[in-house]
């Protein structure tokens, strides 16, 4: 039973399901949805199925046709590097990057964790000309530890002079700022619901007109081919209903820009200890990454979760044992990053919220 | 070795220290409800019933289970999950408890303070007991340091001593079942980190810890008590040496009291004084029959000798003792040990 003040900060890690999406997911359970059904229930689901798909496509600045469903954003991040022999990206990646390909040409990054563009421009400088079409650069938006934002427009303008495709892992940017993947030159982009407020288990890989794909599930050749296996129709419609609500709330984000920014100054003004992480580069809105004091991070989620707060410190494994970020020792961390916790705020974090964590942690 | 332990009769039964008017069963003035205890949860039936038994006396119980080591290397078995069976049973009971639970993740430490040491001491040549180690630095010392961190009152294991809480402070005596008394692994418990201690089964045999499992429905009641050290799961423990330590172990010679060589081993490490079991070498043909099985008697680490003898030849005047630990503060006990080698 989860105590006393109820904070919930961990939004990069989950949201809670928005109550559009619980509705719709309500709403739509109970009848057979197969939507490859020729019959009339399977008419009802391919009308939800895209219905979703469309909601998904305004929030990310997309066509509908650009939408593959997947089941979440590791395996959309999976099938847009399955597509190339070749990876460049960054030292900060999702290990649902990092890890499936091993053997990827790793761009540094800055103190803030941006991206080293230079490097960047001489590795795809260096690429011998038979193997720029086999070769993806595939860079987060925005990081799911820092929040700190990629120079993208710019990462994908080095891309298109050497001749080479890009990817971007869009999942912790969708929703809190308008995003026009039409628009940005990637050729590839992962979502994923949860972190928005829909349901885990649902994600989506949009795929820029006419690009080569592969597919990692064979099968009954759902979405065009693209990724086999009946969908994941309950999830769909939650993703979709999260999506258009989310929609309508990017306005949110601006506003938490600023309480994210208070309680930052409030706890570097009233404690000599702290330290933030990536806060001189530009951030998405709901995102912290700080030392407060001198204990360390898995004591300090520990600590706050007792107290009723939940955060997070790094990236948890399966077994939930934190691991030494791998973010925090690119921007050259030091000894410091064993001691940062992460704070993200979501759909329903208000700016008492922050108030209310800023007084607790000054208080520890 | 020494506990310095009297044996007393004075503690209670329902948590192993005794009770002072005012007092809940952990000797805190003030009501469980307000009292924080961390308990070492390893997974076992022990440290699962001690939680579950805290946990029903009302007080605020924390459950925490430490990650030692890498279970997928441990049983060198391709793509095992980093955590074993074990840290999902803590999480099992923990959840059917409703209290939070924590992985701590002390592999480095572990290895640091504990492996290594192991290796160290069976290449001298030793038979060390990994346990006291942990207990010594990880438990006693890194999780003791984050209970503290956490705001805990105290923190509980479920091993079988009783904590007393004697004129001069706290005392370590012998778990109240012979059979399953433990004492002996935490002889090195300093008196500070007694004081933070307690320990609910020490008044209790295991019988009755696995009925009160039963009792709370936990999943590992049945679970069967470990036997071998938790990161030698198959207890071919010179496996584990030799990975830790590569080359280092060497090949010599078996020989007799006498003189006689018998034979030849793979490594000292392998060979454990009082040993009879195992040792590669038959009787002696020439030997004389009364002589009986012949026992490693003596393990010569330097020139990689394994010695071996009779029974009789086992038997010895002197014992020498190190590390003693003094556990209580004013048990009048006091000498330096190595100067006073018992006397034949």
């Amino acid at each position: 039973m989860p105590p006393r003040p109820h904070l919930y900060f961990d939004n990069n890690a989950t949201a809670p399901l928005r109550p559009e999406a619980m509705e719709a997911i309500q709403a739509a359970m109970g009848p057979p949805s197969n939507p490859s059904s020729v019959h009339g229930y399977g008419r009802a689901a391919r009308m939800a199925v895209e219905a979703a798909r469309a909601e998904i496509a305004i929030l990310a600045g997309c066509r509908g046709a650009d939408v593959v469903f997947t089941s979440g954003g590791t395996e959309a991040n999976n099938l847009a590097l399955s597509v190339f022999d070749h990876v460049i990206t960054s030292a900060v990646e999702h290990d649902s990057v990092l890890r499936v390909v091993p053997d990827a040409t790793i761009i540094g990054v800055d103190g803030e964790g941006r991206i080293d563009l230079d490097q960047l421009r001489d590795v795809l400088g260096s690429l011998p000309d038979d193997r720029r079409g086999r070769t993806l650069v595939s860079v987060m938006s925005a990081n799911n530890e820092t929040g700190v934002l990629q120079p993208i427009a710019d990462v994908v303008a080095l891309a298109r002079e050497a001749g080479v495709a890009t990817h971007s892992d869009m999942v912790q940017v969708l929703g809190k700022q308008h995003l026009d993947f039409a628009a940005s030159g990637l050729d590839y982009a992962s979502l994923s619901a949860h972190k928005i407020g829909g349901p885990t288990g649902v994600g989506a890989l949009l795929v820029r007109p006419g690009l080569r794909m592969t597919s990692l599930l064979r099968g009954g050749g759902q979405e065009q081919g693209r990724r086999s296996g009946t969908e994941n129709f309950l999830g769909i419609v939650g993703f979709g209903a999260a999506a258009r609500a989310a929609f309508d709330d990017v306005a949110h984000y601006r506003a938490m820009a600023l309480w994210r920014d208070r309680l930052e100054s409030r706890l570097t003004a009233g404690r000599n200890d702290v330290r933030l992480f990536g806060a001189a580069a530009d951030r998405i809105a709901n995102t912290a990454c700080l030392a407060v004091n001198e204990k360390s991070a898995e004591t300090m989620v520990m600590t706050l979760d007792l107290a009723g707060v939940a955060i997070s410190a790094g990236s948890a494994c399966s077994s939930g044992k934190v691991h030494e970020s791998h973010v925090l020792k690119a921007m050259g961390a030091g000894v410091d990053a064993s001691r940062a916790i992460r704070i993200s705020g979501g759909w329903n974090t208000g700016e008492a919220d922050f108030e209310r964590l800023a007084e607790l942690l000054l208080a520890l | 070795m020494t506990t310095a332990a009297p044996v007393s009769s004075t503690a209670s039964h329902d948590a192993g220290v005794s009770q002072h008017v005012g007092a809940n069963s952990l000797g805190f003035a003030k009501p469980p409800a307000e009292t924080r205890v961390v308990v070492a949860m390893s997974g076992g039936v022990d440290s699962s019933v001690t939680a579950a038994l805290l946990h029903e006396q009302g007080y605020e119980v924390v459950g925490i289970t430490l990650q030692l080591y890498d279970h997928g290397v441990a049983i060198q078995a391709k793509g095992a999950c980093c955590a074993g069976a074990d840290i999902h049973d803590a999480r099992t009971v923990a959840g059917r408890l409703g209290i939070p639970h924590y992985v701590l993740d002390y592999e480095s430490r572990f290895a640091d303070q504990v492996m290594q040491d192991f290796a160290d001491s069976y290449l001298r040549g030793e038979t060390p007991i990994p346990c006291v180690r942990c207990n010594q630095t990880v438990k006693f010392i890194d999780l003791l340091t984050t209970a503290r961190e956490l705001g805990a009152d105290c923190l509980a294991t479920g091993h079988y001593v009783r904590r007393v809480e004697g004129d001069g402070g706290a005392e370590l005596h012998r778990g109240a079942d012979p059979g399953k008394d433990q004492s002996y692994f935490l002889f090195a418990t300093t008196p500070d980190q007694l004081d933070y201690l307690r320990f609910p089964l020490g008044g209790m045999s295991k019988d009755e810890t696995r009925e009160l499992a039963h009792r709370f429905g936990l999943a590992v009641a049945d679970k069967p008590d470990s036997q071998d050290i938790c990161f030698v799961p198959n207890g071919r423990y010179g496996d584990v040496v030799r990975r830790l330590r590569p080359g280092a172990v060497e090949a010599g010679e078996i020989v007799h009291l006498d003189g006689t060589v018998l034979g030849r081993h793979d490594g000292v490490i392998d060979y454990t004084i009082g040993q009879r079991r195992g040792l590669g070498i038959g009787g002696r043909k020439d030997a004389d029959d009364s002589e009986g099985p012949l026992y490693v008697v003596a393990i010569d680490a330097e020139q990689h000798r394994v010695i071996v003898g009779p029974q009789s030849a086992l038997a010895c005047h002197e014992v020498r003792l190190s590390e003693a630990s003094w556990v209580s503060r004013h048990s009048g006990y006091r000498g330096d040990v190595a100067r006073h080698p018992a006397e034949a």
